[in-house]
């Protein structure tokens, strides 16, 4: 499997205080780290899921990945081309490449268009009004299952879950290679999110996108992704195939998540792991592991070294000095 | 729906015109609207026709038939020097509505201009335009127009330059609110995705959102304007005599409302019958340009 996404050590810092008001308050480091050193890889047609609480930087990386917010550090190559350090005009002409999808179905959709003009909007943007534009909305409207009568509504008319079709029709519109999708199912009623992740993985069998998932919502991942990551204060802590993952987890805030999961059988037998305590305060990092202050497993070298990556077979790898199951 | 956009479902993109064509027939299917644009169309027709409709020389002095009440020669009777009050408002509704106009629509284009530089720009260049727009706002506009007459002379000319200095801290703050509040909506951050420039950005998507409020401030900014002008002639800062406006109408006409209150309500009428037009015609561009303000489904 080609890679089509590579990120190496990204890092995406915001700064909390201007830099005068950094010296009046006396304040050495105005900055806060959402994303810390983050590597990672999407091949061609993999679905990849990010998962993590709120907080946790998910969204941050997936806004550096199209280009909205700009890494410190590190490199993120789609399909060979670098991205960290790309002059403005040439990353809006990029934007196509990669479709994004944000959180809110229809607060994403600006409000005095009509489906119509939305939909044809990617491509006069690209300047690719040379097509015939209504062919092009027909066709997506199509594509994801909506009737062509909807072209002449307005985004406050639509329910959530077809507000969310829309997105995903001008996510695809340019024909990305990626897709990057930022809470796919926030806000829909479950028999809805069962049908736009149909939707996905219809249209990701057809037109052979990669899909980056980023979700908390852990039913979602294990649907639809093969490969998934876990982020915690803006750091990858373990990635692997999600089967793998799910059976056999070994960083001990993957267990937390996994059994904080709600299990549909009653009688199931489940290794619980409940965390104490809520994620710490960015402004407050802290030494070491960051997770090891509401870790079971935590000792002073945890308090003393960020752990290194252990890679198992199967691209499974974590960051733990107490990995779970491994001896 | 209305039948146009129904037809519309099978594949053409709607062009300009036939889009203002819509927004025209859906200003025109309220009641409010259609009333609005009727009246302010009269205003203007009769603002722009003033000579050919005016009866009279609007200046020409008859002393013998001063204070005439209304007859078949003067629709609206005559004032203190005998001139006919009817030429004279239909002449100074030229004024009028030269003075709202112009004036408005350069305060909004400025304060339109300034209030997205604020709302866009970095935190600083914000601060500056705000603590701008509060001074101008904290001068008394009596003060300022006295101050600008000093160095130009009292003209039209002065009485604009105020309206328009005094106006641009209300629509710039008005914008810059609104601007700060869609910068970091989630869909300008689809947008940006997608790859559209800054210009498309702020042209296609924040603008239309911003107008619309902007539109019914200007509307009604129209008959405050009206009485800035009439405030500042009777101070003898704007429109000099003879000139007719319907601010010296109504001045002249005080001194003698008890015996004859004809000239009041002659300058008076004109005044209101503007306001409320171009009040109901703000009110319902604004629902147009508001799709989720209209009343269809």
């Amino acid at each position: 499997m080609n890679t089509l996404l590579e990120l190496d050590d990204v890092h995406v810092r915001f700064r909390t205080h201007s830099p005068l008001n950094a010296i009046l308050k006396g304040i050495d480091d105005p900055f806060v780290d959402a994303v810390n050193g983050v590597s990672l890889e999407i091949g061609e047609g993999e679905t990849y899921g990010l998962v993590g609480e709120s907080g946790s930087g998910k969204t941050t990386l997936a806004r550096s990945i199209i280009g909205l917010v700009e890494p410190q550090r590190g490199s993120i190559r789609y399909d060979g081309t670098e991205l960290v350090g790309m002059p403005t005009a040439e990353m809006q002409k990029f934007r196509g490449n990669v479709g994004a999808m944000f959180q809110d179905p229809v607060g994403s959709l600006s409000p005095r268009m009509t489906i119509r003009s939305l939909l044809a909007e990617p491509f006069k943007i690209h300047d690719l009004s040379q097509r015939n534009l209504g062919q092009e909305v027909n066709r997506l409207l199509e594509m994801v299952g909506l009737n062509r009568d909807f072209a002449n509504r307005y985004p406050h008319q639509l329910s959530g879950g077809q507000a969310r079709r829309v997105g995903v029709a001008r996510a695809l519109a340019l024909d990305p290679k990626l897709v990057v999708a930022d809470e796919p199912t926030a806000g829909l009623d479950v028999s809805v999110q069962g049908e736009i992740l149909n939707l996905l993985g219809r249209l990701q069998q057809e037109l052979g996108i990669s899909i980056l998932v980023i979700t908390h919502n852990l039913n979602v991942v294990r649907h639809i992704t093969d490969r998934m990551g876990i982020m915690y204060f803006g750091r990858v802590v373990e990635q692997g195939p999600t089967e793998t993952m799910f059976h056999q987890p070994s960083h001990p805030y993957t267990l937390a998540l996994l059994s904080a999961n709600p299990e549909p059988d009653p009688d199931a037998e489940i290794d619980r792991l409940e965390l104490q305590g809520e994620v710490p305060s960015l402004f407050n990092r802290p030494s070491g592991c960051e997770f090891h202050p509401r870790c079971p497993f935590a000792d002073d070298r945890c308090q003393a070294s960020f752990p290194d990556l252990t890679e198992l077979s199967d691209a499974h790898s974590y960051r733990c000095h107490h990995p779970l199951h491994v001896t | 729906m209305s039948d146009t956009s129904v037809k519309a479902a099978t594949t053409e993109m709607p062009g300009a015109w036939q889009s203002l064509w819509r927004s025209l027939k859906r200003v025109l299917r309220e009641p409010l609207g259609a009333l609005g644009l009727v009246l302010v169309v009269f205003v203007i027709v009769s603002a722009v026709g003033a000579d050919l409709f005016a009866p009279f020389e609007p200046n020409k002095i008859d002393i013998r038939a001063k204070l005439q009440p209304p007859s078949a020669e003067h629709l609206l009777g005559t004032d203190q020097l005998g001139r006919d009050i009817f030429s004279r408002v239909l002449i100074g509704g030229q004024i009028a509505l030269k003075v709202s106009l112009v004036s408005i629509g350069l305060a909004l284009v400025i304060g339109l201009t300034l209030g997205l530089i604020a709302g866009f720009g970095p935190r600083w260049l914000d601060n500056a335009l705000m603590l701008l727009f509060d001074s101008v706002r904290s001068f008394p506009t009596v003060m300022f127009a006295l101050a600008v007459v000093t160095l130009f002379g009292p003209s039209l000319t002065t009485v604009m330059i105020v309206v328009v200095i005094t106006q641009i801290p209300i629509y710039g703050r008005m914008v810059r609110s609104q601007t700060l509040a869609l910068r970091d909506a989630e869909f300008i951050l689809a947008e940006r995705a997608l790859g559209a420039g800054f210009f498309r950005i702020i042209g296609m998507h924040i603008l239309p959102n911003v107008v619309g409020p902007l539109l019914i401030l200007a509307s009604m900014d129209i008959p405050f304007v009206i009485t800035i002008e009439a405030g500042l002639s009777f101070l003898g800062m704007g429109v000099r005599p003879p000139t007719p406006s319907w601010g010296t109408i109504l001045n002249d006409g005080y001194s003698y409302i008890y015996n004859t209150p004809w000239p009041v309500i002659a300058g008076g009428i004109p005044v209101i019958l503007t306001t409320l037009g171009f009040t109901f015609l703000g009110e319902s561009l604004r629902d147009v340009f508001d799709p989720r303000l209209r009343k269809e489904i």
